[in-house]
């Protein structure tokens, strides 16, 4: 556990998860969320979850992604708020 | 200065997933998109999973991992007698088992739990999308206030 | 409503923050959660100190995921299958509009062929890669990062990398919607069939130990690590069938057609 790490990593999640909340396109939205995973991923290794930050690089920032961009395409990608 | 040392340093993961979890339930209550709202959902699911993995974190620990062939690591050794014993059958020799020190490895159970939670989340989420699909379908949009609106006009696939 | 719900984030974010303080401090090993209360043997020290003289699994997490929590393990299973079915029932049409509402989107121009012979090109060459490598990470679960719910959610991956590269019709011609659902039921009933094997031999259940006698050459230790290897493979079966059934009905409208 390196905690000059860990600081800055949590620092990022807050940004990364006010920006996906704020943009109004949809697809960008759903692109931040999937670097959200990925930097939580990280931090998990970081403190020594490796299954756990395996399983979110996998399905956090692969397949989760993946399923909302497929409901993006058949819906709206503009978001009003 | 002194609070921030005090309070805020030793607890600053949980500080950041009280936060990334106010975002979450924000998002979930104030956004008129749906989609929207399920990517609160999500902000939501891992601030409370790093709230649990941050409980099992050790100072000095290594992953919950242990390492059976490796003899030149004092304490972290399990398998004292090495491989060349090992037939089928023949058990490990009772002090051995006090050769694993707790202290040395991450809490697995947290990890454990949110393993789970994590690949139950996306299917859920799976489930969230299609029911955000089929609504559009219904009414053509995805907008919280415009659907109201739409089920206020008796709009289509209402039965009441 | 942006007002209310402000305040009760707020209210919400206060009551948590003023609890914060009383927390044990981040990575504290003497903590309740990681040392036991009162002097007393917590059970994740159980699990770290004796994992390896039980089961001779050195992953902790996979030993504790697949043994000591299986009953969990097996229900989180079940709830992954239930949201396929869940899916299922809520998106997917039979017949009826056979006219896709987006016009295709395919790129008929030289540029768009070239694509497409890079991205097809591509995707043949790395998804035998990773379909060995999910595996991989099935098989070597209990000495390395990993288990069935990776390795399946990988090999899930590579199929709708095949749906996404190609047309979802070129993953579904391999993949068949009677395959997959037939391969998440299969999924269940080797973890329940484990369970239900240790009960016929006058044990608990998911109690794997006793399978020895079915396993030549082990002894109880040895079988319960194998038993953790076949219980691993039907979780990778469900997952794997799930997550493509999840992406192919939310792609196609629930249509499994052409989808994008």
């Amino acid at each position: 556990m390196i905690v000059s790490f860990d600081l800055v990593i949590l620092v990022f999640l807050i940004i990364t998860a006010a920006i996906s909340l704020r943009v109004r396109d949809l697809l960008s939205a759903a692109m931040i969320l999937g670097v959200y995973s990925f930097l939580i991923c990280l931090l998990w290794a970081e403190m020594g979850a490796v299954d756990v930050a395996f399983t979110e690089a996998a399905v956090g920032a692969g397949v989760s992604t993946v399923f909302m961009i497929a409901t993006i395409y058949h819906t709206r990608r503009r978001s009003s708020d | 200065m002194e609070f921030i040392q005090n309070s805020v340093l030793p607890h600053f993961n949980y500080w950041v997933y009280v936060i990334l979890m106010m975002i979450g339930l924000y998002a979930m209550i104030t956004k008129k998109n749906l989609v929207k709202k399920l990517i609160g959902m999500t902000i939501f699911q891992t601030a409370i999973i790093l709230f649990y993995v941050s409980i099992g974190v050790k100072t000095g620990s290594t992953i919950p991992i242990l390492e059976h062939h490796a003899e030149e690591h004092g304490e972290a050794v399990t398998d004292t007698g090495g491989h060349h014993e090992e037939a089928p059958g023949e058990h490990e020799s009772h002090d051995s088992i006090h050769a694993v020190d707790p202290d040395h490895f991450a809490n697995p159970l947290p990890h454990v739990l949110m393993l789970t939670a994590i690949v139950v989340g996306v299917s859920t989420l799976g489930v969230a999308l299609a029911i955000s699909q089929s609504i559009y379908k219904d009414f053509g949009t995805l907008e919280e206030h415009e659907i109201l609106e739409k089920i206020k006009q008796g709009g289509p696939g209402i039965d009441v | 409503m942006k007002w209310l719900g402000l305040i009760a984030t707020a209210f919400t974010g206060i009551l948590l923050l003023s609890a914060t303080p009383y927390f044990p401090s981040f990575g504290d090993p003497n903590s309740p959660a990681n040392a036991g209360v009162n002097g007393g043997v917590s059970v994740s020290q159980y699990y770290i100190t004796e994992t390896y003289t039980d089961t001779k699994v050195p992953n902790i997490v996979t030993a504790v995921l697949a043994d000591y929590r299986g009953y969990d393990t097996m229900f989180e299973t079940v709830v992954i299958f239930a949201a396929g079915v869940a899916i299922f029932a809520i998106l997917r049409s039979f017949g009826g509009t056979t006219i896709p509402s987006h016009p295709t989107a395919i790129d008929t121009s030289v540029e768009g062929d070239h694509q497409r012979i890079i991205i097809g090109m591509t995707c043949k060459l790395i998804i035998p890669v990773i379909q060995l490598f999910a595996l991989y990470v099935v098989a070597h679960g209990h000495h390395s990062p990993g288990g069935g719910f990776q390795g399946g959610v990988i090999l899930g991956a590579s199929f709708i990398l095949m749906a996404l590269a190609k047309e979802l019709d070129t993953a579904l011609a391999r993949f068949s919607e009677k395959r997959y659902l037939a391969l998440a039921c299969v999924g269940i009933f080797i973890y329940s069939g484990f369970g239900l094997l240790c009960v016929a031999l006058e044990r608990n259940f998911l109690d794997y130990g006793i399978l020895h006698r079915l396993m030549p050459a082990t002894d109880e230790i040895m079988a319960r690590s194998h038993s953790m290897l076949g219980v691993e493979v039907g979780v990778a079966f469900t997952v794997t069938a799930i997550m493509f059934a999840i992406y192919a009905n939310l792609s196609s409208k629930g249509r499994l057609e052409q989808g994008f």
